[in-house]
């Protein structure tokens, strides 16, 4: 099997305080893996080191190695090629105050696609892709942001999508959404899994054991245990990892 | 005490409508005297001749070139100062920018005239020629002098700007520069919008500076090198001296002023009505 992406060894401070201990993982190439774990256990923090929107974090020190298809993204790839191969969506859909053609455009024009034949078949092929082209075809001149919030996430999705990415991060995107909005993205990493890789964090076990392919369980800033979805979920190895999936603390 | 506080919002609330009232009620007969067309659209102000003129229409255009030209130099200064200040400045620089462009907002505008006579005027005659005493030198200083208003309020909107928005654009590969100008300047549309308004009001009602070197020739200039009159300059240059209907016709001249930050103020709570919806 080959692995998009290896970490090893990787530790993190916020200032002083660490937030992720000796993490070494995994991930495999086109397929989805879920962190999960209680609030604050790190596994935003871990997600964010894999397109380096931690730079952005005053007093965030990473230490060790992660590795996308085997170059150091901290020191061999370009921070803004680096975020253009790994993609990331949201908690919160942060859709630009502008129209739905400019935001899926934004990415592809942001990497010097200036053509306007090719921006339409871009925009038109990622919001098929995300499913939302029935949805919006006949608005794309409108704001994106009159859209209901399982849309806008989508949109999000389809956005991330333009830049041709290799991989999506994806930051608990369901949170906020209703059961239905929810079952909608969570089919759409299922589809969208045979061209990409995916990382989700998710604080829904349900959601992991539905879509996740493998999972990863994070406690206080280790990860306790990873492996194949169900048989984390079915034989948990761990005694924390059992506790906490039979929902003893959370 | 409430009461009190009342009271002292009413205070406020009467000046607006004192003031309103007298400029109108003194202003207003002067301009139906004279006619509406006449004094709006005349292009001759001779108000001490025997058979005297009261068009105030070069003035107006006056007014409305030194302010064009005053945005045109003060805006683009003024907005990129506020992108600087709000997304670029290191923290070290920032604590000596912001209170230099504070400062910049208390210099009295007198000072500013001081500073166009003896430096601006000298040197945009030896540049364009002419006196000196010109469109370009006044619009310059009111440029100037409209900066701390389009920083000051351009950096709260940049700041008020959701850092989603930035760190979305981040996320799609975009550069800190281009996420700055493409998405969180354009979020900041209303803000700045809000910022231009204030500070077109502040050029147009800007009187000592403008006096000082603009000029104050009351006629219809021909070239950004020439002289012209400002609707403050003609008040206060003539108000010294003026009688009867000269009076009133400078009275009259205070109304299309007011009128003038009126219909500013409206624009302005457009705008910034537009950004909460």
């Amino acid at each position: 099997m080959s692995y998009k992406f290896e970490i090893k060894d990787a530790n993190l401070h916020y200032g002083s305080f660490q937030a992720l201990y000796d993490i070494n993982l995994d991930v495999p190439q086109k397929q989805v893996m879920a962190f999960i774990g209680p609030s604050g256990c790190g596994k935003s923090t871990l997600l964010k080191c894999l397109n380096r929107m931690n730079d952005l974090v005053e007093g965030c020190n990473v230490e060790g190695d992660f590795l996308l298809d085997g170059e150091d993204i901290y020191r061999d790839i370009e921070v803004t090629s680096l975020r253009k191969r790994v993609g990331m969506v949201f908690q919160k859909s942060n859709l630009f105050p502008m129209s739905i053609y400019d935001n899926i455009a934004f990415g592809p024009r942001t990497h010097g696609i200036k053509k306007k034949a090719e921006l339409d078949e871009i925009v038109e092929t990622c919001l098929k892709q995300a499913a939302i082209w029935d949805e919006c075809k006949d608005r794309l001149k409108k704001s994106a942001l009159g859209m209901s919030g399982g849309q806008q996430q989508r949109l999000c999705i389809a956005r991330a999508l333009a830049v041709k990415p290799e991989v999506i991060l994806m930051d608990e995107p369901t949170s906020a959404l209703d059961p239905i909005s929810t079952l909608k993205v969570e089919e759409l990493c299922t589809e969208l899994k045979r061209k990409y890789t995916i990382v989700i964090v998710t604080h829904n076990m349900q959601q992991a054991m539905r879509i996740a392919d493998r999972t990863a369980f994070f406690l206080h800033g280790r990860i306790e245990e990873e492996g194949p979805t169900e048989r984390i979920f079915n034989n948990p190895h761990n005694e924390k990892t059992r506790e906490y999936i039979g929902g003893q603390f959370g | 005490m409430q009461a009190v506080f009342l009271v002292c919002a009413c205070i406020s609330i009467l000046c607006v409508a004192v003031i309103c009232i007298y400029m109108f009620a003194k202003g207003c007969p002067a301009i139906a005297k004279i006619g509406v067309a006449e004094f709006l659209g005349g292009k001759d102000w001779f108000p001490t001749n025997s058979q005297p003129s009261f068009g105030i229409f070069p003035m107006i255009v006056g007014s409305m070139y030194v302010t064009a030209g005053a945005i045109m130099i003060g805006v683009p200064v003024g907005l990129l100062t506020a992108v600087f200040l709000a997304k670029f400045c290191p923290k070290r620089l920032y604590k000596f920018v912001l209170p230099a462009v504070n400062l910049l907002a208390g210099i009295p505008s007198i000072v500013y005239g001081f500073f166009g006579m003896i430096v601006v005027v000298p040197f945009v005659r030896s540049v364009f020629g002419g006196t000196g005493n010109s469109i370009i030198t006044a619009s310059f200083i009111l440029g100037i002098m409209i900066l701390p208003t389009v920083i000051g309020m351009s950096e709260s909107a940049l700041n008020a700007v959701p850092s989603q928005y930035y760190e979305g654009a981040l996320a799609l590969g975009a550069t800190h520069e281009r996420s700055v100008m493409r998405v969180v300047l354009p979020a900041a549309k209303s803000g700045v919008c809000a910022a231009i308004v204030l500070a077109i009001g502040r050029a147009v009602g800007e009187t000592m500076a403008v006096v000082m070197i603009a000029g104050n020739q009351a006629r219809l200039p021909h070239q950004l090198t020439q002289g012209v009159r400002t609707l403050t300059a003609n008040i206060i240059m003539e108000m010294g001296y003026a009688t009867g209907l000269h009076y009133d016709a400078l009275l009259g001249t205070g109304v299309v002023l007011f009128v003038f930050i009126l219909m500013l103020n409206l624009l302005l709570s457009a705008v910034t009505s537009k950004k909460e919806r």
